[in-house]
């Protein structure tokens, strides 16, 4: 009788722990925090950091959430190793990870191996989903293809006819290369000259002299923010006055204040609308100003955002279970979110058919339609 | 080709070159006094422009806007330290190691410079991301047709030869020239006749590493960025264009350096492919050279090992 009494006050006791503190789950955020592309690394990480703050506040979840944050340098073999250790560990029950194609095309065979549900971010290269049918990996960002086919669409209507092309050699700018040449062609658009160039390179003078010669009106360049910076320096150096195209990688205020006034009306594409016109975009902007992060969401915070909290969301329904919250994720139909509805396809890719056109004006990356290039007020290049 | 476009290529050569030669004088200087190589050569020049960077930093933020004087003032501070740190590296790391195997020195100096890429990485606020160098020079431009030349460009070229030539007179004018030909030569009887060899060789260290530090500074005002691992390429290039000019021959190591320039500009502009491949066919083609001239293609006649 004694210790029946004694159960029931240790089962008293442990129900009144359970109501008072909630059981705590891991999740992990992957991105490149150090290393040239950082500036959208650490936004995304911010942005993933606040759907977890928001969601520990609020008092109806049913779990309290702890944020482990990696740094994969974008660089795919730091990737794979903080890939492994996350999906490694057992505690880890979902993960939003990697900005770069490079890293995530490297990672997601671990995620697989070790059944680790994830969300990408920013990665746009569609082998990420396409290449494998891997059930652990889910993208809420569109890809490439989407974004080539707009850019090469927009700038033919703006009735250039000659490009130059300089892309990275890695699998991100042999990736846009390959459907932003593709695009053109069918377009009409010719291609005077293609320069593969490695990710660190520093000089690009020999390439850009010869581009001088073959008198493009627009040179795009496919690769990320450190290299465009350079490409476009080195352009005005050497006297190169074509128009400077990018892809999404460049869309970054790292750009910006990396070149200047040499900025101006580089135009660039992303896939989705910028953070102020998205669907939940003036709740997320607030609510990321409130946190007081020393440096801003940049480009894909708003999809780290929205990743995170797709994956919180499932967490919240089926427990926190890597199986169950991977077969929750691939389930996702018109789920509401700051980003629009995010649907997955049969390899749990995000359609997201909206493309952004953007161009800067006075230092700041405009909507193309907001800017005054757009309205003829000013023009892009010579024309 | 337009005469202008080839103008073009041929002053990028140039410049390139000059960065090069720069680093490379130091390699076969250092060579030529010690026989040693000095492999945290390339992590003294990204040390050198970070210096640089450094204290332009510190000396905006204490309200100084003249640029003729912030770049006196870096240039004074980089090459200043450098030179200090290259005679420090002589004295406690090369020094101390003369009698052991040459392949210890190797060993020693590549490790150091790992630790100086390293500590500027984590120690320098925000190391790893690649750092904007300020625009101190003019920025007007020089048209001739196709040839676009900037002031700045145009004086950056003109420091960089002078230096070289400023090194060289040194070398073949001067009483401390004299007694690095002479340590360089035959230690040994140099000593004999009354040169101090230790002094000679910290000397000798303090120029090369003084001319790093300027190859830095000249490399983050062309370039106009600068990033922790920029050692790494150059250290390499600047080795083989002192190798395949001929170790120890100041000569052959410029002659490298533009060599070296001439090919990663010919590997980019005339091969079909992609450009990525330029620093492929310009190392490939060093290895030819090497193979066709083991010492070097301005190979020291002295240069008897025994």
């Amino acid at each position: 009788m004694k210790s029946v009494a004694c159960i029931g006050v240790v089962v008293l006791c442990l129900a009144a722990i359970g109501a008072s503190a909630k059981d705590i789950v891991r999740i992990v955020f992957i991105g490149p925090l150090s290393g040239g592309v950082s500036a959208n690394g650490i936004g995304g990480r911010n942005s993933a950091d606040l759907a977890v703050r928001l969601r520990n506040s609020d008092a109806k979840a049913k779990y309290t959430y702890d944020l482990v944050v990696l740094d994969d340098e974008c660089k795919p073999n730091v990737g794979v190793q903080v890939a492994t250790k996350a999906a490694a560990d057992n505690g880890i029950i979902a993960g939003v990870t990697h900005y770069c194609s490079t890293v995530a095309m490297a990672a997601v065979d671990v995620y697989r191996k070790f059944g680790l549900p994830v969300v990408i971010w920013g990665a746009v290269l569609p082998d990420i989903t396409y290449a494998n049918d891997f059930k652990e990996v889910h993208r809420v960002n569109g890809t490439m293809i989407n974004q080539n086919v707009a850019a090469a669409g927009f700038m033919t209507d703006l009735k250039f006819k000659r490009w130059a092309i300089i892309h990275d050699t890695t699998d991100y700018g042999k990736g846009h290369n390959k459907y932003f040449s593709e695009d053109l062609g069918r377009k009409g658009g010719e291609i005077v000259g293609t320069f593969g160039v490695t990710a660190d390179q520093q000089d690009f003078s020999a390439e850009i002299t010869r581009i001088k010669e073959l008198k493009p009106e627009v040179i795009y360049f496919a690769g990320l923010t450190p290299l465009g910076v350079r490409i476009r320096s080195q352009m005005d150096k050497l006297g190169v006055k074509a128009v400077f195209q990018g892809t999404s990688g460049i869309v970054s205020d790292a750009f910006i204040d990396g070149l200047g006034p040499l900025a101006e009306g580089v135009v660039a594409f992303r896939e989705g609308a910028p953070a102020e016109k998205l669907p939940g975009g003036r709740m997320f902007i607030d609510a990321y100003a409130r946190q007081k992060y020393p440096d801003d969401p940049e480009a894909y915070g708003p999809f780290a955002y929205a990743a995170m909290t797709l994956v919180l969301d499932a967490i919240e329904k089926v427990g926190p279970d890597r199986k169950k919250v991977r077969a929750e994720l691939n389930r996702t139909r018109d789920y509401d979110s700051i980003v629009g509805r995010i649907t997955f396809d049969d390899h749990r890719q995000n359609s997201v058919p909206l493309i952004t056109k953007f161009v800067v004006q006075n230092g700041k990356w405009l909507v193309w339609e907001d800017s005054e290039y757009a309205s003829g007020k000013r023009t892009l290049g010579k024309k | 080709m337009d005469p202008g476009l080839l103008a073009q290529h041929l002053f990028n050569g140039l410049m390139l070159g000059v960065v090069y030669a720069l680093v490379a004088v130091g390699f076969t200087l250092f060579f030529g006094v010690l026989d040693v190589i000095q492999f945290s050569h390339g992590d003294v020049v990204m040390l050198g422009a970070f210096t640089a960077l450094a204290t332009w930093v510190g000396l905006t933020s204490a309200g100084a806007t003249s640029p003729l004087l912030l770049l006196f003032a870096m240039l004074a501070v980089s090459i200043g330290l450098m030179a200090l740190l290259g005679a420090l590296m002589a004295r406690f790391l090369v020094l101390p190691l003369r009698a052991a195997p040459p392949i210890n020195v190797l060993l020693i100096t590549l490790m150091t410079g790992t630790a100086l890429r390293e500590s500027v990485r984590l120690f320098y606020p925000q190391g790893s991301n690649p750092k904007p160098f300020p625009r101190l020079l003019p920025t007007g431009v020089f048209e001739f047709g196709e040839f676009t030349l900037r002031y700045d460009s145009a004086i950056l070229l003109i420091v960089g030869v002078a230096a070289i030539v400023a090194v060289h007179l040194v070398l073949s004018r001067t009483r401390l020239g004299l007694a690095i030909r002479a340590v360089a030569q035959d230690s040994e009887t140099a000593s004999a006749m009354g040169i101090p060899f230790i002094a000679t060789v910290l000397a000798t260290f303090a120029i090369g590493s003084a001319l790093a530090a300027l190859a830095g500074v000249v490399n983050g005002l062309y370039y106009n960025e600068i990033s922790f691992n920029l050692g790494l390429l150059l250290g390499a290039i600047g080795f083989s264009a002192a190798v395949i000019g001929g170790l120890g021959n100041m000569y052959g190591a410029i002659l490298g350096g533009f060599l070296f320039a001439a090919l990663q500009t010919i590997g980019a502009i005339a091969l079909p492919f992609a450009s990525a491949y330029k620093d492929v066919f310009a190392f490939a083609v060093v290895i030819i050279l090497m193979a066709m001239r083991p010492a070097g293609l301005l190979a020291e006649p002295t240069a008897e090992r025994v």
